[in-house]
């Protein structure tokens, strides 16, 4: 939950305390979550994050929202015992935040996997990587968009 | 779908790490647009990516609707040996595209 907080503006944390305070923290975790906090729940499960460690490109400023290129890096030595499992990104002001979940394998050589995303409108932009054991990493990217791209 | 289009290094080494870029062209309707008189255009995306070579899986992804039309994704491979790529790209309703490509290897 705190990890999630930490990602939330200020205000939105204030509400969102203020209104744990007066529900049940379960139902809060029902009733208020976002789409994009049940996808990265859903990923995470209850595991903590490790924050950096991955590197996250994205430009600052979106021209187009219709098509904005995205490059996701970890270092690892990718052998058999010691990969990078999976990549999961995820635009949390689309109205459907999924972008992508990318499945690396032994023989991928190099955790680094390029694609391009939408973007709706102005957001933050996470990237997890599951590494096994439990083990996540995650980022996260403010891009500034000035012409959106979900057609909405 | 139309062809794909994929750049492979012209000849790569056994154990080199080589770079794979591809692109397809495809409207990726995402099922949030509207036509002009208010109805929803529905969802057709590509939401499957899958890249074998020498008939072992390398890569796959799983695409969503955040992803821009006409995907473009690149990815890297250990060269193991001598081999073909097979790319298999899967839309919405189960259409496959396949495309295979022979990787020349000194």
């Amino acid at each position: 939950m705190r990890q999630i907080a930490r990602m939330l503006s200020r205000r939105q944390f204030s509400i969102a305390a203020a209104a744990a305070a007066a529900l049940p923290l379960q139902a809060l975790a029902q009733e208020q979550s976002q789409p994009w906090e049940q996808a990265v729940r859903s990923i995470l499960g209850d595991a903590k994050p490790t924050e950096g460690k991955l590197s996250f490109d994205m430009p600052e400023i979106a021209e187009n929202g219709n098509t904005v290129p995205f490059t996701v890096k970890i270092d690892s030595p990718m052998t058999d015992k010691d990969y990078v499992k999976a990549v999961h990104v995820i635009a949390t002001g689309n109205p459907q935040p999924g972008v992508a979940s990318f499945h690396f394998t032994p023989q991928s050589g190099r955790a680094m996997v390029s694609s391009r995303m939408r973007l709706a409108k102005t957001q933050d932009v996470i990237a997890i990587a599951e590494l096994g054991d439990s083990k996540f990493l995650m980022s996260k990217r403010t891009v500034k968009v000035t012409i959106g791209g979900c057609g909405g | 779908m139309a062809k794909p289009r994929i750049k492979l290094p012209d000849t790569a080494k056994v154990g080199e790490v080589i770079e794979v870029k591809t692109l397809i062209s495809h409207v990726m309707e995402t099922g949030q647009r509207k036509t002009a008189d208010g109805q929803t255009i529905p969802r057709n995306i590509i939401n499957a990516f899958s890249v074998k070579f020498a008939d072992k899986e390398v890569f796959k992804a799983e695409l969503h609707p955040g992803i821009a039309a006409n995907p473009y994704l690149s990815f890297f491979m250990k060269v193991p040996g001598p081999g073909e790529f097979e790319f298999t790209w899967i839309e919405d309703g189960g259409n496959k595209t396949v495309e295979k490509l022979k990787l020349n290897v000194t």
